[in-house]
């Protein structure tokens, strides 16, 4: 179960703006889905190495030395507002 | 040649006849840009307006709008990429056009791959080619609907949890996805970075091996990526004879439509025909699997989106607060489907419940994969229906997310486990509610790095089978 409140933390975490109609409608689709998963609780894990990726690998490693880059020009050009190759935003501590 | 002959011809006669002369680079071009043109089921999101002189030396190909090309739009489905130019091609599309394969457009998509019927896509849905009623399947439904519509030769894809075969499966073509980092991701735009793998969407085996022996293949750009041991050469195969097939009934049990599993009946009739030996097999927490998915791949999507902020590309909502920006950006650029999944990611991640739903995935995940092992020390391939339905109806499964999860039920073991895994079209069924016969897929998994012998068997069964695609011409 996850209720309202619980779905306003996490939209506020993911950096989502949800309407009230949309929170109330998240609170009973998530609950429902987080009952389907739960059945994974079913199953006992207990020594069980988790999988966070399939292929094994190590250490990839590549040579030091530079290589194809974006210029400065190229990384901003698709930037909503742009200024002497930097990113421009809004100011984190405006009045909202 | 006319255009109508150059769109008869499979990946390798176009090749073939490209090659002596027969045809020409711009008149094979400029077939397929005409057939295109002419697509009236959504399909496309970007065709080329105008194009410089290209030496092809093969049909050109219909990219799924996930891959980043350069200076052409990409939106992986969504708005927030709106006015997105990349400034470089993906490795997989710098590895076509390398070889000679031209970029025929780009195509619609679930959101952010986020879908199994293409009704996610913020450009609007996709019809299937043989039920225009119906959805073609996703989350790379348009590059399903176009190979299958005949508006395209072949097409790129990519599947995260089925998001190929499915599609492929729906709409009567060929699709695999091969072994989890055979093929780069550079340039692919992120979904679930531990399961996306691209793929070709084909209308034969033969011209599924093509494309992939081009994309196969290590990429410095793609530290996870590793190609195929030996790489890919020309499928062959006439029988079956000396290979196992296991079928895991009781996993199966868990939902196929009836006529579904006739069809699927039949293709196990038929690989006994060619002399392989079909034998049931246990993967007992294969049924885990869309649980664990909707876990594990919503988590690393929460995570992989964020970077959609409206700082370095795509749409901005003006504010003059930062948070607030990133807020009403995030919040209009996204559709519901792909906030839900970021909800249930962060959700899954955050404290207090990662141990309970994250950690105990990961964990059902390595049990998948390991009945997998299990069953290949017993069986060469794993067979089931690919799909535990024919295609649906538009808005049929959109209210209800669970159901609509449920398409993926025998896709996602595959994509947990990083095993190859391919549909081939094996016959024809009425929907359950009746209708017009739709095309039904069968789906083969093998080992890690199986594809060479996934490929051979498969073009044994496709000759066998015989399927006549919608245009009626079989194994074109």
């Amino acid at each position: 179960m996850i209720d309202r409140e619980q779905v306003a933390h996490v939209a506020r975490l993911a950096r989502l703006k949800l309407s009230e109609e949309e929170a109330g409608e998240f609170a009973v689709e998530l609950s429902a889905i987080l009952d389907h998963v739960d059945l994974l609780a079913s199953v006992d894990t207990d020594g069980v190495e988790p999988t966070t990726h399939v292929v094994e690998l190590v250490n990839v490693l590549r040579e030091d030395v530079p290589g194809i880059e974006l210029t400065v020009q190229q990384a901003t050009a698709n930037a909503p507002e742009s200024e002497d190759g930097a990113f421009r935003v809004p100011s984190p501590q405006a009045e909202a | 040649m006319d255009s109508g002959g150059i769109l008869g011809l499979t990946g390798a006669e176009t090749a073939g006849a490209l090659e002596s002369g027969e045809i020409a680079s711009d008149e094979v071009i400029g077939a397929w840009d005409r057939a295109a043109a002419s697509d009236d089921l959504n399909s496309w999101l970007w065709l080329p307006e105008a194009r410089e002189q290209e030496e092809a030396t093969g049909a050109p190909v219909a990219i799924k709008d996930i891959f980043c090309t350069e200076g052409i739009p990409t939106t992986a489905g969504s708005r927030i990429l709106e006015g997105y130019l990349p400034p470089y091609d993906s490795t997989a599309v710098a590895k076509l056009r390398a070889a000679g394969l031209p970029v025929l457009g780009k195509t619609n998509m679930d959101e952010f791959a986020m879908g199994s019927s293409n009704e996610n896509s913020a450009f609007g849905p996709v019809l299937n080619p043989w039920d225009r009623t119906r959805v073609p399947g996703g989350s790379s439904g348009g590059s399903a609907a176009c190979v299958a519509g005949g508006t395209a030769l072949w097409a790129l894809g990519t599947d995260t949890g089925g998001s190929i075969r499915q599609p492929a499966a729906l709409c009567g073509i060929v699709g695999l996805k091969p072994t989890y980092g055979a093929i780069s991701r550079f340039g692919m735009i992120a979904f679930a970075s531990s399961l996306d793998q691209c793929g070709p969407l084909t209308t034969n085996v033969t011209d599924a091996a093509m494309l992939l022996s081009i994309l196969e293949g290590r990429d410095p750009l793609d530290s996870t990526s590793t190609g195929i041991p030996g790489g890919i050469v020309p499928p062959e195969g006439e029988d079956l004879s000396g290979l196992t097939f296991g079928v895991p009934r009781s996993f199966l049990e868990k939902g196929v439509d009836p006529g579904v599993g006739d069809v699927f009946e039949r293709s196990l009739t038929e690989i006994e025909s060619l002399g392989g030996t079909v034998v049931e097999v246990e993967l007992p927490h294969a049924e885990l699997g869309i649980s664990a998915y909707y876990i594990l791949a919503p988590a690393e999507a929460s995570t992989n989106l964020s970077r959609y902020d409206g700082v370095r590309y795509g749409m901005r909502v003006e504010e003059r607060d930062l948070v607030e920006m990133y807020e009403q950006t995030r919040s209009l650029g996204f559709g519901r489907e792909v906030k839900r999944r970021i909800m249930l990611g962060t959700y899954a991640l955050s404290s207090g419940y990662y141990d309970a739903y994250y950690a105990r995935a990961q964990r059902v995940r390595t049990l998948i994969a390991r009945d997998f092992e299990t069953a290949f020390e017993q069986v060469d391939f794993v067979v089931t229906p690919t799909s535990p339905s024919v295609a649906f109806e538009i808005g049929e499964k959109v209210g209800d997310p669970w159901t609509m999860y449920l398409n993926d039920l025998f896709t996602v073991p595959m994509s947990l486990a990083g095993i190859p895994a391919i549909s081939i079209p094996a016959g024809l069924s009425e929907p359950a509610g009746g209708g017009p016969e739709l095309p039904v897929g069968l789906q083969l998994a093998a080992p890690a790095y199986g594809e060479q012998k996934l490929l051979n068997a498969s073009i044994a069964l496709e000759k066998s089978i015989g399927f006549e695609g919608r245009t009626g011409e079989v194994g074109r």
